[in-house]
């Protein structure tokens, strides 16, 4: 195959980006699109020109590492997948491909198609937990039995790979799908229940203060989620929220 | 390499006085070699070939290898000095270093195992070990590198216990930790399924899995805290798989007979490190835990022979820091990318490791790898990684190649299709030689017969390097027994496929669709194309019970230890270990020896061995800079990788390791003449980053074949050719029942060998049969 790409590239953080345009031949269509990228570095670096910079780490979909925003759309055209696990066949010889990092304000970028998203960490930081110290003398694992629906409804929450596409969707960079998924894994289980309150109102005044938008429902975030996350958890977070505000 | 003093001595083997003046001796080159890490010195002698009476012999021997030590009395004298003198010349040191070693166990290693029956070892540890006050815990800084399951558990519980935790990852956040691409679950002897499993039994097959080459006072305390594991987990919300009666659910890996495996669908691993990530943030919040984000550890730090720091690179900026503490862990995983082409993710390296190493704590068992059996197929030279399809598969998945090789040519030019195979020409060669096991044999078997086959021709894609995974049979089984279960008509062959196929679907889901985006192919239609590749590696650190490494003050946990697997690891182990190690063993064993640190005070991080530490790593990365080359990282970090996979891989040999070795040497010296990075020291520069790992891996591939190439058996991951019976089963041999410790002393070829003898007093060391 044989292909444009239009890449951004952006020195450092203070320095202003561009799009640049790059000429690729014999790609492969069994390539992921990393690979593909790769390619292109290994050329680059041999041209004496600054390789491009992305962040992936396991290649498999799971990290949450690789954040391209690919033809306009988070993760590139394919659904339920991260960029890593895009191959080369969805796209035709001869077409030209635009290359963006994820965009946000609480997403500046460091180089290139790196981005910062410590946003979330912070979020986390403020209430992702369930306080429980490492005892080795917490209950037996089955004391409390679990309704099954409850318990699969948490799991498919917790999925969240935390890796932004659902910000770089969305038209006002709201982070509530991300957020949402974490109070909704918590606030299923019986274990996350006490501190639910506390939890909800400090994740989501966090989540403000990072300077993410709010949510307008227009629901691009779960098509574009690739661990399908659904809206149904924005929903869950919202009555958490309004219950933990009326009993403050 | 520092220069030796040689001098000459006679080869005594009685007392002195028993010998008389007309006695002829051997005359030996003899030299001290200073042991790295404890300090002590021992002698070392090396014969001439030259004999000399006694009464003919310059005692002066102290003076240095310059005199004439062969007294004018003996006829030959000139001739004799002549000889001696061009042996001195000629003296190899570097190549003698390779030669020594220490016989049956080390003095240098101290396991510190505890006394008593092994069911009480733990405890009575435990009980005797000393501790740290709160109030003084408050005054003691930790440094944890690697935020995976091993280090983010041990993160967040040494922070709750009060300790001053600082915590390093390369990854841009802690949740992004290769554990967390962990797919099949989590043992623990739990014995919720009512199956016979218990402790003992839990500790016997890991130890048997190992092929009896671990610790085993190490694998039963990991077995006695397993159950724990669960429980915490449960307690910090990791949604674990659960049956309808809102218990959890469990089910069967290799190499075992019991159901004692916890998970969440195909995302363990992810669950469990966002459990312990959740504790880390908790303690972030609370200032207990310092995170630094995009930090790279380059060296480790030692003062007065502890270990007292670390110096990081900040991937953002390029800035080297020196960061100092009472004690620093490595929880740094494994070095499965040395083959380049593995299931670790891309930035997965074992620089971290291998700087201990270099700084004395010695490296254990790095032939020891495991070769998966269920990965995805390689598909061309673009390939970066491999992806790995879960070992729960082979719980309903079925191994199986054409038996005729004319099938197999159909299917290679796509005349055939695998499904038009019919059942009696199929070989189902997991089942065939192992009955008992059958399809869930531990992970090195099942990866032998598959090369087998493979290798005999029979595999199934256009490199004839894969084998089938089947779930067809699966899927008629479970579809009949949901239409029992619904009141459907079982003989509906469409509506069973239907059933059976929504099953393997709540079962598999994610891991089928990943299949299905990297081949391109329906893995519920046609069956699944898999080939082994490396995955894991139970070589690592060596450590002691307490999981201190041979520098004091310096711990190794998780998969960049080496103490729990052996020479092989069980499915659903490596997550156990890890959090075992950060959980429940590294906070109580460390207070042992912080305790004597609380009146230490603050470590300055000014000092000389700060300075110079930060300056070696400055210039090694000033060089890889300026070196101006013409190959790129990844040209030499691929033709390692070649080198591995063709000579240390699943079956390996004395003349291939022995080239590897001369190979790698090589390699290396060319990577620093010709590699080029782009870019400089103090910017975001992933090929700086990246080049740097390589060259650690570039001197690890030469110990790991010396390594390979020391152990002349086979056992668990580590296959030998030359040592295997009839029908190609591994063969173990009594004499190499030792952990292989690896002091560094310059060219990684040239280490010498500690040997930590391996007793079993709990299990009888029985021939691995999975028959």
């Amino acid at each position: 195959m044989k292909l444009t790409l239009k890449i951004w590239r952006q020195k450092n953080s203070e320095s202003k980006g561009q799009m640049v345009s790059y000429e690729i031949d014999n790609i492969s269509p069994d390539m992921s699109f990393l690979e593909m990228l790769d390619v292109l570095n290994a050329r680059l670096i041999l041209e004496d020109d600054d390789p491009i910079s992305f962040d992936h780490d396991c290649r498999e979909g799971i990290c949450g590492s690789c954040s391209l925003f690919i033809n306009g759309q988070a993760h590139g055209p394919d659904r339920r997948i991260t960029t890593c696990q895009l191959h080369m066949r969805k796209f035709k010889d001869g077409d030209t491909i635009y290359v963006e990092p994820f965009r946000a304000k609480a997403f500046p970028v460091i180089k290139d198609l790196v981005i910062d998203r410590s946003a979330f960490d912070r979020i986390q930081h403020s209430g992702g937990y369930i306080s429980v110290n490492t005892s080795g003398n917490t209950q037996d694992a089955n004391s409390i039995p679990i309704n099954k629906e409850d318990a699969d409804n948490a799991f498919d929450a917790a999925t969240c790979i935390g890796c932004g596409a659902c910000v770089a969707t969305c038209k006002n960079s709201s982070a509530m799908l991300f957020v949402g998924a974490k109070i909704s894994q918590y606030s299923l289980l019986p274990q996350g229940k006490t501190e639910a309150s506390r939890r909800v109102l400090n994740m989501v005044n966090q989540m403000d203060l990072e300077g993410f938008g709010n949510c307008s429902n227009t629901g691009a975030c779960e098509v574009e989620c690739p661990k399908g996350i659904s809206l149904d958890n924005i929903a869950r977070m919202n009555r958490e929220l309004l219950k933990a505000s009326l009993k403050k | 390499m520092p220069k030796k003093k040689l001098t000459y001595s006679l080869n005594y083997r009685r007392p002195k006085s028993e010998y008389s003046p007309d006695d002829e001796l051997t005359i030996c080159i003899r030299y001290y070699h200073k042991c790295n890490q404890t300090k002590k010195t021992k002698i070392i002698k090396k014969s001439t070939g030259v004999r000399c009476m006694l009464k003919d012999w310059n005692s002066d021997w102290h003076k240095n290898s310059d005199r004439s030590p062969v007294k004018s009395s003996d006829p030959f004298h000139k001739k004799k000095n002549n000889i001696l003198k061009k042996k001195v010349k000629d003296f190899d040191i570097q190549h003698l270093y390779s030669n020594v070693e220490n016989e049956s166990s080390s003095n240098y290693l101290k396991s510190n195992l505890p006394k008593g029956s092994i069911d009480l070892k733990w405890t009575n540890h435990k009980n005797t070990i000393n501790l740290v006050s709160p109030a003084n815990k408050r005054n003691i800084d930790i440094i944890v590198v690697g935020t995976g399951l091993a280090g983010g558990s041990a993160c967040a519980t040494l922070a709750e216990l009060g300790y001053n935790v600082k915590a390093f990852c390369f990854q841009d956040s802690p949740r992004r930790a290769h554990s967390i691409a962990a797919q099949g679950g989590i043992n623990a002897a739990k014995n919720y399924q009512g199956d016979g499993d218990s402790v003992y039994r839990l500790f016997y097959d890991t130890v048997k899995g190992g092929d009896y080459r671990s610790r085993e006072e190490n694998v039963y305390r990991l077995a006695e805290v397993s159950a724990n594991i669960i429980d915490q987990c449960v307690a910090q919300g990791v949604p674990f798989a659960r049956d309808y009666g809102g218990l959890l659910d469990n089910r069967s890996f290799g190499g075992v007979l019991v159901s004692r495996t916890f998970y969440a669908k195909g995302q363990t691993g992810q669950q469990l490190l966002l459990g312990a990530y959740s504790a880390m943030n908790r303690q972030i919040a609370r200032g207990k835990i310092k995170m630094y984000n995009r930090h790279e550890m380059l060296d480790v730090v030692i003062v007065d022979g502890k270990a007292r720091g670390i110096i990081t690179r900040n991937l953002i900026n390029g800035e080297l820091e020196r960061h100092s503490a009472h004690a620093v862990v490595l929880a740094t995983g494994g070095y499965g990318n040395v083959f380049y082409l593995s299931t670790n993710a891309m930035g997965s390296n074992v620089t971290a490791a291998w700087k201990a190493h270099r700084r004395g704590a010695f490296f254990a068992n790095p032939c020891f790898t495991q070769i998966h059996p269920t990965c995805i197929p390689v598909s061309g030279d673009h390939q970066s990684k491999l992806t790995l399809m879960s070992e729960s598969l082979r719980n309903d998945g079925r191994i199986w190649v054409p038996k005729k090789l004319e099938d197999v040519n159909a299917i290679r030019n796509g005349s055939k299709k695998p499904t038009e195979i019919s059942e009696e020409d199929r070989d189902y060669f997991l089942e065939r030689r192992y009955p008992a096991f059958g399809n869930l044999v531990p992970r090195d078997v099942a990866s032998r017969a598959a090369k087998e086959r493979c290798d005999a021709g029979f595999g199934v894609n256009k490199t004839g390097e894969a084998v089938y995974l089947d779930f067809a049979s699966s899927i008629l089984r479970y579809g009949k027994e949901q239409a029992r279960i619904k009141g459907e008509d079982e003989n509906n062959n469409e509506l069973i496929k239907k059933f059976g196929k929504e099953i393997i679907r709540k079962k598999y889901g994610n891991l089928f669709q990943m299949y299905e985006k990297i081949v391109d192919q329906n893995p519920y239609e046609t069956p699944m194309m898999i080939y082994p590749a490396v995955h894991y590696t139970m070589g690592g650190i060596w450590v002691d019970y307490n999981l201190m490494t041979t520098i004091p003050g310096l711990y190794a946990i998780g998969e960049a230890n080496f103490s729990d697997h052996g020479a092989n690891r069980l499915g659903a182990s490596a997550l156990m270990q890890g959090l075992a190690d950060g959980y429940f063993v590294l906070p109580y064993t460390i207070g042992d020896y912080l305790s004597d640190e609380i009146s230490t005070g603050p470590i300055a991080n000014d000092t000389k061995e700060f300075m110079l530490a930060e300056k070696e790593a400055r210039d090694k990365l000033d060089m890889l800079v300026n070196n101006k080359g013409t190959k790129s990282v990844d040209y030499f970090h691929k033709r390692l990788g070649k080198i591995m996979w063709n000579k240390c891989g699943m079956a390996r040999n004395k003349k291939d390791l022995q080239s590897a070795i001369a190979e790698i040497s090589k390699l290396r010296k060319e990577f620093w003449s010709e590699v080029k990075v782009p870019g400089s020291q103090f910017e975001f520069n992933e090929e700086l980053a990246k080049a740097g790992r390589v060259a650690d891996f570039l001197e690890l591939g030469e110990l790991f074949a010396k390594d390979a190439l020391n152990r002349e058996e086979s056992c668990g991951g580590h296959f030998r050719e030359e040592y295997q019976t009839k029908e190609g089963e591994a063969t173990r041999k009594k004499e190499f029942q030792f952990v292989s410790a690896w002091e560094y002393v310059g060219e990684p070829k040239n280490a010498i060998l500690h040997k930590e003898k391996l007793d079993y007093k709990n299990i009888e060391v029985k021939e691995r049969s999975y028959k």
